[in-house]
């Protein structure tokens, strides 16, 4: 085994500002060489901390997959929720607590396929959560299976000859549902990442950042696209930043430009918000507003 | 201008040989080196020291949170 290398022995160690929020026994994590779950994490670490939110008022929510995974690497208050339904049961967490902070933390085919449903409404009701979705077009976790956001021509265990299905344009959706704030970046993009994070939590309402990520042990193996840092350089070489851009026009074509930035931003009532107004103003004095 | 110096503290047993760090650092302080971890994994390590600002691009890059940098000095 190896020690600990420093470079120059005497200098008291400083830690890695992502370990305090790591449940450090479970590590090192079962995801792949050059997956960019991981690296995402390290942007959610410092969009944390950066934010300043309370620690102890904060809950994480993941459904099932590669990307689920983080709930269980995160030292907070975490949940790993059955496939599709992270988003249901943060709606609940939020109801019964309105003063937590809390993040929904999954992958494509999680929050889009078996989850899209729960996605487009909470969206539509503007439920005050922020939605992180590591978008690595495909099924990561089952073995490379096509997702709702696999680009045409991309090939996946059950498409061999590439899919002919339109896949989702994730900000469109999010846009057109409701959504309040709408980012994509790519893992290349880290310091974005981590200010496209930290925005989301802090403003109210129900906000979304998409982070397309390598997934080079399915989709790139598959697509023969090299490993994880042959798909990092395409990001840095291939993408454009374009901040305001309409959400229409930000599909995903199979290995073309990716147009990343922040999307959209602006106020809509909250849920609750709503709520509270609506039975005031039918109930008047008798309606206590609900606060938790 | 004040220069800095940095350095970085590599967990080798959890790194898996991904390059990230090589690739992103900014002063190109970093190579993979001739040395294998217990699982096989080609391990990065400092080329040449002077060159690292201790910026901690590696440590945000690095997917399996195995390296990290840091400022230890500054250099007039
Ligand atoms: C009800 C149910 N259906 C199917 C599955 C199998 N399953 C597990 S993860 C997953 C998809 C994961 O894809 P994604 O959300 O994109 O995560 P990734 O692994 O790519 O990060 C599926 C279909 C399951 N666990 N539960
Ligand atoms: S299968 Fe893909 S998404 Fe899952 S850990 Fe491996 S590289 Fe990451
Ligand atoms: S701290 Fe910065 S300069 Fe030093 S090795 Fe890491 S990325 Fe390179
Ligand atoms: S980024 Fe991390 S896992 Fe990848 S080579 Fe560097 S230290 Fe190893
Ligand atoms: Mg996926």
């Amino acid at each position: 085994m190896h020690e600990q290398q420093t470079a120059t022995a005497e200098v008291p160690e400083v830690k890695n500002p992502v370990e305090s929020l790591l449940r450090m026994d479970r590590m090192p994590h079962i995801w792949c060489p050059g997956c960019g779950i991981g690296t995402t994490v390290n942007c959610f670490a410092r969009a944390l901390e950066q934010s300043k939110v309370d620690l102890d008022k904060t809950a994480i929510v993941s459904g099932i997959g590669c990307t689920g995974r983080v709930a269980g690497y995160l030292n907070l208050d975490s949940f790993h929720t059955t496939h599709g339904r992270a988003i249901p049961f943060a709606t609940g967490l939020k109801l019964a607590n309105p003063d937590l902070k809390i993040v929904v933390y999954s992958g494509d085919g999680d929050l889009f396929a078996i989850g899209g449903n729960h996605f487009i409404h909470a969206a539509r009701r503007n439920v005050d959560m922020t939605v992180i979705c590591v978008n690595n077009l495909i099924y990561g976790m089952t073995g490379g299976q096509v997702a709702p956001t696999t680009p045409v021509t991309a090939k996946g265990t059950t498409y061999p000859y590439g899919s002919y299905d339109p896949p989702f344009n994730l900000p469109f959706l999010a846009d057109s549902s409701g959504a309040v704030y709408v980012a994509r970046w790519t893992v290349y993009h880290v310091h974005h990442v981590t200010k496209a994070i930290k925005e989301a939590i802090l403003h109210r309402g129900f906000s979304f950042v998409e982070i397309i990520s390598p997934c080079p042990t399915l989709y790139s193996r598959r697509n023969r696209l090299g490993d994880g840092l042959d798909q990092m350089k395409f990001y840095q070489e291939n993408s454009e930043i374009r901040h305001g851009a309409n959400t229409k026009d930000v599909d995903i074509d199979f290995q073309k430009k990716i147009i990343v930035g922040k999307f959209v931003e602006r106020e809509r009532k909250t849920y609750r918000q709503l709520m509270n107004e609506h039975l005031t103003s039918v109930f008047g004095e008798q309606y206590t507003k609900y606060e938790g | 201008m004040k220069k800095v110096q940095g350095t970085v503290v590599i967990k080798a047993d959890s790194c898996k040989g991904c390059a990230f760090c090589v690739e992103f650092c900014p002063t190109g302080a970093l190579h993979l080196s001739d040395s294998y971890n217990a699982k096989g994994y080609r391990i990065p390590e400092l080329i040449d020291e002077t060159k690292c600002t201790g910026c901690g691009l590696c440590g945000l890059f690095c997917p399996d949170f195995a390296i990290h940098g840091f400022i230890i000095k500054k250099v007039a």
